[in-house]
């Protein structure tokens, strides 16, 4: 039987205004004061989400709005060393969902301009009000994004990021656990000025239970490339959002490597608003067990001559679930678009799925766009071809399961951070055959 | 070295789709044996059954090498225990580099008989030997296994990695076929160099041609499952004079 309408509506309301009522925002000077306390009723106004919400279908929130985050274990692999540890960078560690000064690299970069969102939230005025909740409310439509609103609302620390020239080291967060259980928020801005380049890096569970926003802002000409290795931590619950607006001839690269985790839910949306931009959103997720892992992407072209790209390759095996719901939205204006968009899945047994919601909407009509979604298994021709030479099965499933993966992979332009991914995903492999 | 007594194989599927149906052989290290066949004789099951992949069900019979009966394992313990097959149809697999493809398979060999990895100069030092010697361009090894290749480098490759792997048994199925001359000649120099007197071949032909090239010891005719004829070089010379159907005639 169905439920009314408003009555849905009015226990969506209800659930809401008490999830709120027990959250007491971060101290904070004006404009971080101004920009939470109009997230509160964003959040207020959108209500939490739940699994009747068109893009919640695949993926059941109540896990992340649920009042306790549910209990995650760490996982130690002690013969391996972290990802990103031979790259020359600078590491902004945060504990727990709070930055520990103690454990990270001096912040100083010619380049860059790195402040605690904890440190400039207490000052009344910063470069940073322009972006902060901005771009998050922005990307409230045409889809509610609540669990951003959230962020904004009650995250306390993250870094606020201005790149004024070409970085020397890309900047690395890493995301430790440390003795808190629960619950971690993080909030980072990122302003690429023009002509400069930054390269942000991410890795690290935070939390048993993860919140993240990151809104990025690159100007005319800039360039921000973004690699991430979410936590490995089996039970860890995470959801992220990446809001992006880049301006004319400027390149957005993010790509994100999700292996193990309950579920980890990744939202980008990005909007290309100046000529000849280029957003290349990638990810690969390999899950074996209790996994759900989705990415859930938006892009949308407002002006004409840019590129974009959504590649996606979910590996899957023990019932565990993928998730890609992607959309390619083309305004009028924006000709000559090149758009394409994949997410393909391997499957290792039937007990695993992959539910895909591949979308294009195109109201100009110049333009280059294409989209396809797959399932597929090993190819048997191919695995019997490699262990007639030699190759031992466990060993040669490794090897077409990174073939399946490198298109995703190549989407990193530094070879050196593509490398460092297809490590940890082979050894991810190699786990598994022990 | 390969001694195949008996041996019966049906579809795994389909049990009334009977393949094999008694067939014996038994190819001597240090020879060359070939099997000439009418397509649909079972040589290429044969190559299948012998080198372990999944669809067929053996009913009956044995198959040994060096004593081992091989049936029974699995298709990289064969290997390792030197078997190869070159196959009819070499197998495009998209995204994993030749080169890749191949340490892979040499150092999985050699870690199963329990020798050292071999180190990456070294490999590559020899790959690129070998390539040259197939004519293999050096960008063939960077392009992913098969992928792209013509059939003549297809058929090369597999010659590549059978000399990279240095078998004891080397079974080739219609490695001939879709080569022109001087292809053939090159595939047929690579098998040659590799004939020594401890290696076993078994070269599967549905023409005479490679055997000009490839000089058999032994040469066996095939059909409906079995070896019907067994006789020297000679007899593959009447296959192409007067075709199978005299052959096939004269023994029914
Ligand atoms: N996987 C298969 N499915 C169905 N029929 C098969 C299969 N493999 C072999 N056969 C049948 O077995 C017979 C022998 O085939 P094959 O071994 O390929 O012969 P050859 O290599 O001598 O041409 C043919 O009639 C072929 O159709
Ligand atoms: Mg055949």
């Amino acid at each position: 039987m169905a439920i009314p309408k408003a009555k849905l509506r009015a226990s969506k309301q209800e659930a809401t205004n008490e999830w709120l009522a027990g959250r007491a925002m971060p101290a904070g000077g004006a404009w971080a004061t101004a920009a939470r306390k109009e997230a509160v009723e964003r959040v207020r106004a959108l209500t939490l989400p739940t699994k009747r919400d068109e893009y919640w279908k695949y993926t059941d929130p109540t896990s992340l709005t649920a009042a306790e985050a549910p209990e995650a274990s760490l996982f130690e692999i002690t013969d391996e060393g972290a990802v990103f540890e031979q790259i020359d960078r600078v590491r902004l560690v945060f504990v727990d969902g709070v930055f520990d000064a103690a454990a990270s690299d001096d912040p100083s970069l010619a380049g860059v301009e790195i402040t605690r969102l904890a440190e400039a939230a207490g000052n009344d005025i910063h470069w940073a009000k322009d972006y902060y909740g901005v771009l998050e409310a922005a990307g409230q439509s045409p889809v509610e994004r609540p669990l951003a609103a959230f962020n904004t609302a009650f995250a306390d620390d993250g870094v606020l990021i201005r790149a004024t020239g070409k970085a020397e080291k890309p900047v690395s967060l890493i995301y430790e656990r440390g003795e808190k259980a629960g619950d971690a928020m993080l909030h980072h801005v990122i302003r690429v000025e023009p002509g400069a380049e930054l390269t942000v890096l991410e890795n690290g569970p935070a939390a048993a239970r993860f919140s993240q926003v990151m809104e990025v802002d690159v100007a005319d000409g800039g360039r921000l490339h973004h690699v991430r290795a979410q936590g490995r931590d089996h039970e860890r619950r995470a959801v992220t959002h990446l809001f992006a607006r880049l301006g004319e001839e400027s390149t957005l690269k993010s790509f994100t490597l999700v292996a193990n985790g309950r579920l980890t839910r990744n939202e980008a949306v990005v909007w290309l608003q100046g000529e000849n931009g280029a957003a290349h959103i990638s990810g690969a997720s390999m899950g074996d067990g209790e996994f759900l892992g989705d990415d859930t992407v938006f892009v949308t072209h407002s002006a004409p001559h840019c590129e974009s790209r959504q590649v996606f390759k979910k590996v899957l095996r023990g019932g565990a679930v993928g998730v890609f719901q992607g959309k390619i939205l083309v305004e009028q204006p924006a000709q000559k678009t090149d758009g394409y968009q994949i997410s393909q899945s391997l499957l290792f047994d039937e007990r695993s799925q992959f539910l895909a919601k591949p979308e294009l909407e195109i109201y100009a009509d110049d333009v280059q766009c294409s989209h396809g979604s797959t399932s597929g298994e090993i190819d048997p021709d191919h695995l019997f071809y490699m262990r007639a030479r030699g190759i031992p099965q466990a060993e040669a499933e490794s090897l077409l399961v990174l073939a399946f993966i490198a298109e995703a992979i190549e989407e990193i332009e530094d070879e050196t951070l593509a490398e460092d991914i297809r490590a940890r995903l082979s050894r991810w492999l190699e786990r598994r055959r022990a | 070295m390969l001694e195949i007594n008996n041996l019966h194989a049906q579809l795994e599927e389909d049990a009334d789709v009977k393949i094999l149906k008694g067939l014996d052989l038994k190819v001597e290290a240090g020879k060359v044996h070939a099997i000439m066949g009418p397509n649909g004789s079972g040589k290429s099951t044969l190559a299948y059954v012998l080198s372990g992949r999944d669809g067929y069900e053996v009913t009956e019979g044995s198959a040994t090498l060096e004593g081992n009966d091989i049936l029974d394992m699995e298709p990289e313990v064969r290997a390792t225990h030197g078997l190869f097959l070159a196959f009819q149809y070499p197998v495009e697999i998209p995204g994993v580099g030749n080169m890749t493809f191949l340490r892979e398979a040499v150092n999985a060999q050699r870690k199963a008989r329990g020798d050292d990895e071999i180190s990456s100069a070294d490999f590559l030092k020899l790959v690129r030997e070998k390539a040259k010697s197939l004519k293999i361009e050096p960008e063939m090894l960077k392009r992913a296994v098969n992928t792209g290749f013509s059939g003549g480098e297809k058929k090369r490759n597999e010659i590549l990695h059978m000399a990279m792997l240095e078998p004891k048994m080397c079974i080739l199925d219609e490695t001939d076929s879709g080569l022109d001359v001087d292809a053939m000649k090159l595939v047929a120099e690579g098998v040659n160099a590799l004939r020594t007197p401890d290696r076993g071949f078994l070269v599967i032909t549905h023409y005479q041609r490679l055997l000009n090239h490839i000089k058999p010891d032994v040469v066996h005719i095939m059909s409906d499952g079995r070896i019907i004829k067994t006789g020297g070089p000679e007899l593959a010379l009447e296959v192409e004079e007067n075709g199978y159907a005299d052959l096939l005639g004269e023994v029914a």
